[in-house]
């Protein structure tokens, strides 16, 4: 029982990760129409500028600041020297476009850090793990992600829903062009919109430093999930980003965990592990085609 | 129109060939990863190779050395080996250092006639009744290093142990040899995704199964990451871990710093090894590189002297194929790792090492402490007809 708490622990911090990501993709894609395969740059150039930083200075809180201005203005210059170029595109250039933008920032960081990844620290108090329940000991740290993660949620959700930038995002999501029409400034929303989205992918690749490896291309790795929680949640659907992250995080975990031993009682043979760790890496494609099959918008639809 | 003609004139340049050298200069096709998270190995391999090339010269004989990365795809690898045989005319290869990559690759370039010399991965299904007469291996079969590793565990005295390796073929061989040579009981065996970085999972598993001791096979940046959730679940002072050389290299070790203290390595090379052909190697590495030390670079390096061998001895004849092949059978080199000859599958007979992580002067380093297995074979040689 307890190993099974415990893996609902690491699914609800691999969600929470992969909201951090989903959030802001799926804005950008809802709103802004553009398909942003950078994110997983963004995520990576999060991760190298903050470890950076809090190994120069050794404070892993100084790291948080460096982070987030790293991802800020990569974020802008992204979008203003490519992305706006690339709304009147269609989706075939956005993603040749931003691919490529993937390939010169890897080669960036590979130029400027070297290929060997970086050693990221924890803070001192967040060391070792926490007795969560009797018997239930949980890494301090992950237990930190979770919680900086269900903050940042519950601070999308009040930006959303109360503030007036939000019911802007809201109504992009829901009708671009009739938000245009009624003379709203786009371009300062797009861009907004963007910033937001980069700062928290450079949140996350900050935070999965020191759980992670810091490593050239550690962004590709997490995008192609990422994509499937923004298709599983609906585009353009923070709500639906934010369950579909929980759900992914949950179902990929316990696939991963419990599938081989399934596969061990019902196949015999050396070849039932790989067989059993081979499916669940299927898993959470399977799930995305079963709810794509059931309702092809996905969970939470934004578009009207 | 001017811009999309200077666009294109652009990209025609960067793909245009880079001036040919000497026309005589033996060509040398290296497939190897130097992107992504393993990125480091292949650099590693590349830099050490290209160390005992000495002004051009590798034997005595003119060589160009062709890089080109395969990163970590097995269709990647399989095309450049094709386009460097077609367009290029190359005979000899090195460079693969995932078995993954290597079973899409080298079959297309033995089935041409030419050589491959292999400066890591060794699948199984190449070192059996697969093997070919212009294959060799430098490092090790995949196997034999775990072999080593579930020894070392047996002399350690552990009863039980939970086993880890990525869902591929070097994977599947790590644990394979593990269990062939292991006494004990195995309580669990864990795959897991060769891009996986997340281990939670495994952690809590390895944690619910309370095994004597934890083996683990993750190369490169998953070793990293391994490492350190091992160390952040509390399990590093719980339960002992002996792992496969590949899985704590110089930058692994460098990257987990003091919590990799008393972690037991199985290995067949290591830094601190005392011969003329290592200090060498050694020093040379760091007056030209000045960055951590891996097996990588060793067998880079290694594969490298070999390869000068077979070419000093005929004179850079790569075009006769017997006598190139002969040449390379004799393995006349002095290898970094002290003793070194080749079975009849080609693959090397060599000693095995114990190692332990301990706290030295200038921070944790891998220690030499005791002997596995004296020139030993693999499990397949037995299998090859050649």
């Amino acid at each position: 029982m307890t190993l099974f708490l415990e893996q609902l622990l690491n699914g609800l911090q691999y969600g929470v990760m992969l909201f951090l990501l989903a959030a802001g993709l799926t804005l950008i894609f809802g709103i802004m129409g553009i398909i942003n395969l950078t994110h997983g740059s963004i995520y990576m150039i999060g991760a190298y500028a903050g470890t950076y930083v809090a190994n120069l200075t050794g404070s892993f809180y100084l790291g948080f600041p460096a982070a987030l201005a790293a991802v800020g203005l990569t974020g802008v210059a992204v979008e203003f020297l490519v992305v706006r170029r690339l709304y009147q595109r269609d989706h075939l250039d956005q993603v040749l476009a931003t691919f490529a933008l993937i390939l010169i920032f890897n080669q960036l960081v590979t130029l400027i850090f070297g290929r060997p990844p970086l050693y990221a620290t924890t803070p001192a108090i967040l060391d070792g793990s926490v007795e969560v329940l009797p018997g239930l000991f949980y890494p301090l740290y992950r237990m930190a992600i979770i919680g900086v993660g269900l903050l940042v949620a519950f601070g999308l959700y009040v930006i959303i829903h109360k503030t007036r930038l939000g019911m802007l995002v809201r109504a992009g999501a829901t009708n671009r062009e009739m938000v245009r029409a009624l003379g709203v400034d786009i371009r300062l929303l797009y861009t907004a919109v963007f910033g937001l989205g980069a700062l928290l992918a450079g949140l996350a690749g900050f935070m999965a430093g020191p759980v992670l490896a810091v490593q050239v291309g550690m962004g590709e790795q997490i995008l192609i999930t990422t994509f499937v929680v923004v298709v599983v949640g609906g585009v353009g659907s923070i709500r639906g980003a934010f369950f579909a992250s929980l759900l992914i995080g949950v179902v990929d975990t316990l696939m991963q965990a419990y599938l081989p031993g399934l596969f061990r009682q019902i196949v015999i043979g050396p070849d039932a592990d790989a067989l059993g760790a081979g499916l669940s890496s299927m898993g959470i494609y399977v799930l995305m085609a079963i709810v794509l099959l059931i309702r092809p918008g996905g969970l939470f639809i934004a578009h009207g | 129109m001017t811009k999309t003609f200077l666009l294109a004139a652009a990209i025609a340049s960067a793909f245009a060939a880079p001036p040919a050298s000497a026309a005589e200069a033996v060509k040398i096709g290296m497939i190897t990863t130097l992107s992504g998270p393993a990125g480091y190995l292949g650099q590693d391999i590349r830099d050490a190779f290209k160390l005992a090339i000495k002004d051009g010269k590798l034997g005595g004989v003119p060589v160009e050395l062709k890089v080109e990365d395969d990163a970590l795809k097995p269709g990647n690898g399989k095309q450049i080996a094709d386009r460097m045989l077609s367009d290029d005319r190359i005979r000899l290869f090195t460079g693969i250092n995932f078995s993954n990559v290597a079973e899409a690759a080298v079959p297309d370039i033995v089935d041409a006639g030419a050589f491959y010399i292999s400066p890591n991965a060794a699948p199984s299904n190449f070192a059996g009744k697969n093997c070919n007469k212009n294959y060799f291996v430098a490092s090790w079969q995949n196997d034999a290093l775990h072999e080593a590793g579930g020894e070392y565990v047996n002399k350690l005295g552990y009863k039980s142990a939970v086993i880890i390796a990525p869902n591929y073929q070097a994977g599947k061989d790590a644990l394979m040899g593990f269990k062939r040579t292991f006494k004990g009981k195995i309580v669990d065996e864990i795959y897991t995704n060769l891009d996986q970085t997340d281990f939670a999972s495994v952690m809590a598993q390895i944690r619910a199964a309370k095994p004597e001791a934890v083996f683990q096979f993750e190369p490169g940046g998953m070793g990293i990451a391994f490492m350190r959730q091992y160390q952040q679940a509390g399990l590093l002072g719980q339960i002992p871990m002996v792992v496969a050389e590949p899985s704590m290299d110089g930058v692994i070790l460098k990257a987990l710093g003091k919590a990799a203290v008393g972690v037991r390595v199985a290995l067949h090379w290591n830094s601190d090894f005392d011969n003329e052909s290592n200090k060498e190697f050694v020093a040379a590495w760091t007056k030209a590189y000045n960055r951590p030390l891996t097996f990588a670079a060793s067998q880079g390096y290694d594969t490298a002297l070999l390869i000068a061998s077979a070419l000093k001895a005929t004179d850079g004849k790569v075009s006769d194929a017997d006598a190139f092949r002969a040449a390379l059978r004799k393995a006349d080199f002095k290898s970094v790792r002290g003793k070194f000859a080749f079975g009849p599958n080609q693959h090397p007979i060599q000693s095995w090492y114990e190692a332990e992580v301990v706290d030295g002067k200038n921070g944790p380093e891998l220690k030499t402490v005791g002997t596995i297995y004296d020139d030993r074979g693999d499990a397949y040689s037995k299998e090859c007809k050649m």
